[in-house]
């Protein structure tokens, strides 16, 4: 399919080099914060159609564990006033075949570096995961998704307990010397806990926040919209949330934090770096408008300009004062 | 694939509660059955909608109002603007082979059968049509398709028009021996279609999506192939690549 890009000559996106954007995320430098989430842009490739990926931070694709999964029963999609839920439930091709098929292809259109969502649901998922993902082209750092429910522990979720958070960063860290960030799940009582015990047990960088468990009933069958009932609640309804426990977090811990949540616009991304991360990932807001992350980068030098920032690396916490 | 602005020609109802749009901007699609999807002012999602026809500068859409967002586009008017991202998806085969096809269409399934059935005229393929309705008003295209020079027959649930019944009742009483099928329209059709008719085909799915273009994965039915997203590898699939449960 022949792509052109409806708002930019192809010279252009080289202009978004620009080194007031560059950043430091636990030592890898991104050549701006502004990151597509993981489920939300697929393995990237497939967003190539649109504009040239390499004006990116970094990717994190999608959510992979150690075997193929077909996820949840359609409906898997609901919207909401200014968000949506999905009930996806993790589908992936499994970790061989993204090694084998979907990593080269992320690599042809994208020369960046690759964030490693990984999924599992026991321990020693995590870890053969990971294992397998160390040393792979172009992956420079994993991303723990520790959402999912550990079928050993009562399908409790990883993610909202002190012990099995920090017994899966315990038990990755052994295999992978890979800078390890931990993505936390904002469905707890207290995030900053959680936060340190990531830490603690040798995280090397957290993210927050992966999406709030919701739902939404049809109002002609009276029955949930998504087959699966239940759902993870994300796009721009959920950014003070995840402003709100960045800024927690990151008065906690002294790891780096990637902020995510509902951010759509540069000044999203500003708001969410003075409140304690140093990049932001952009989930949602890619799937309603495809070159968001693109837009976002484009429009970030004039609203630095408008707030009188003069680089993104000085921005991080600068909201908390000292 | 593009996101653009299109500029409404002209939008107006062509059956109780079906509205047909017509946007002109930036046209390329290459199949009939692809789909586009449309940003909805006031709304989060987009609503995708199968393209019925196009030429070089224009495109057609035939909706029907189930919701709060089509009811959004059916109040707006020539000379306004919607931002779409088209064209998506892989749509009916044209050069599937096929000697006499039929078109099997169901409500607002009937509409991409109209772009199919003029890309066949196109390549001497002469398709027959039946197309299923709840019942008379609900009815569309039915001289569109007639003025193509082709053999329209019609089902209605209640009877009022045609047939008594579904688009598998109109066409074995009126004796239709096809040696294929292009079917679009409600999932149960779709499935009695498959299941009914011995000769191959294709059908074209529905679910609601996420993105449209291949991001999200909320799309995916599983088929004998694998997993595949009706907003990329499909909406049209082959007969013989769908399991039906
Ligand atoms: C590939 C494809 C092609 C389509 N082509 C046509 C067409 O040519 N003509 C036509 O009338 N309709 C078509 N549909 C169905 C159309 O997308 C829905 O009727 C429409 O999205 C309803 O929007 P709403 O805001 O009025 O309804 P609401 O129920 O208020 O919508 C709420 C949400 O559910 C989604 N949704 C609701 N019903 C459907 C559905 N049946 N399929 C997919 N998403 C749905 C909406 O997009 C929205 O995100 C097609 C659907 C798909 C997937
Ligand atoms: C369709 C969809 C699929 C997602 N899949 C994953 C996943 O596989 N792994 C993960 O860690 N997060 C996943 N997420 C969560 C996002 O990465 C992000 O944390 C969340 O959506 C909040 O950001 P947003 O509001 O910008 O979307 C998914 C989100 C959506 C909408
Ligand atoms: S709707 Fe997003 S992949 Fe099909």
């Amino acid at each position: 399919m022949e792509m052109t890009n409806g708002n930019s000559c192809p010279g252009e996106d080289m202009n978004l080099a620009d080194p007031r954007l560059e950043v430091d995320l636990g030592g890898v430098r991104l050549k701006n914060p502004v990151i597509p989430a993981s489920g939300c842009f697929g393995y990237g490739y497939v967003m190539s159609r649109f504009y040239d990926l390499d004006v990116l931070g970094a990717i994190s694709f999608k959510g992979t564990t150690l075997h193929p999964r077909f996820g949840n029963p359609l409906p898997r999609v609901a919207e909401c006033a200014s968000g949506m839920l999905n009930s996806v439930g993790l589908q992936n091709p499994g970790i061989d075949a993204v090694l084998e098929k979907e990593l080269p292809m992320m690599r042809s259109s994208f020369h960046g570096p690759i964030i490693a969502n990984i999924s599992g649901f026991s321990l020693d998922e995590y870890r053969e995961c990971c294992r397998r993902i160390d040393g792979a082209p172009g992956v420079e750092i994993i991303e723990l998704n520790v959402s999912c429910p550990n079928v050993h522990g009562g399908g409790m979720s990883f993610g909202t307990s002190c012990e099995s958070v920090a017994e899966v960063v315990r038990a990755v860290k052994e295999v992978t010397s890979l800078p390890l960030f931990v993505k936390l799940s904002p469905n707890v009582t207290d995030i900053v806990s959680i936060a340190r015990a990531a830490e603690d047990a040798g995280a090397d960088g957290l993210c927050l926040i992966n999406t709030l468990l919701g739902m939404r009933i049809d109002l002609r069958t009276r029955r949930p919209i998504m087959a699966n009932g239940m759902g993870g609640f994300s796009g721009r309804d959920i950014f003070p949330v995840a402003v709100r426990m960045i800024w927690q977090v990151s008065r906690a811990c002294s790891v780096p934090v990637i902020g995510c949540g509902g951010v759509a616009s540069a000044e999203d991304v500003l708001e969410m770096m003075m409140a304690g991360a140093k990049a932001v990932e952009v989930g949602t807001a890619n799937l309603i408008n495809p070159t968001a992350c693109r837009d976002i980068i484009r429009n970030l030098p004039a609203a630095m300009d408008r707030y009188g920032i003069e680089n993104l690396k000085e921005l991080t916490s600068s909201a908390q004062g000292n | 694939m593009m996101q653009n602005i299109y500029k409404i020609l002209e939008n107006r109802e062509i059956a109780s509660g079906t509205m047909s749009m017509r946007l002109e901007g930036e046209v390329d699609f290459y199949r009939p059955g692809q789909f586009v999807n449309i940003a909805v002012p006031g709304f989060t999602l987009r609503r995708p909608i199968s393209v019925c026809d196009w030429d070089d500068r224009s495109f057609t859409i035939v909706y029907a109002v189930v919701g709060d967002g089509t009811e959004r586009m059916s109040r707006m008017l020539p000379g306004e603007s919607l931002d779409i991202l088209a064209p998506l998806g892989t749509g009916f085969d044209p050069d599937a082979g096929a000697e006499r096809p039929v078109l099997l269409g169901g409500g607002v399934g009937c509409p991409p059968l109209y772009g199919l059935a003029r890309r066949l005229l196109e390549r001497g393929v002469r398709p027959t049509v039946v197309l299923g309705f709840n019942s008379a008003e609900k009815m569309m295209l039915l001289d569109e398709f007639r003025a193509l020079g082709l053999d329209v027959y019609v089902a209605t649930l209640d009877g009022s028009y045609g047939t008594k019944g579904f688009v598998t009742d109109a066409m074995r009483l009126n004796g239709l021996d096809p040696d294929y099928f292009y079917a679009c329209g409600p999932t149960p059709m779709l499935r009695a279609v498959c299941l009914g008719l011995g000769i191959p085909g294709e059908v074209s799915l529905e679910a609601r999506m996420g993105c449209g273009f291949g991001a999200c994965v909320c799309c995916s039915v599983e088929t004998v192939g694998g997993s595949k997203r009706i907003c990329m590898e499909g909406p049209a699939f082959r007969k013989e690549e769908l399991i039906w449960k």
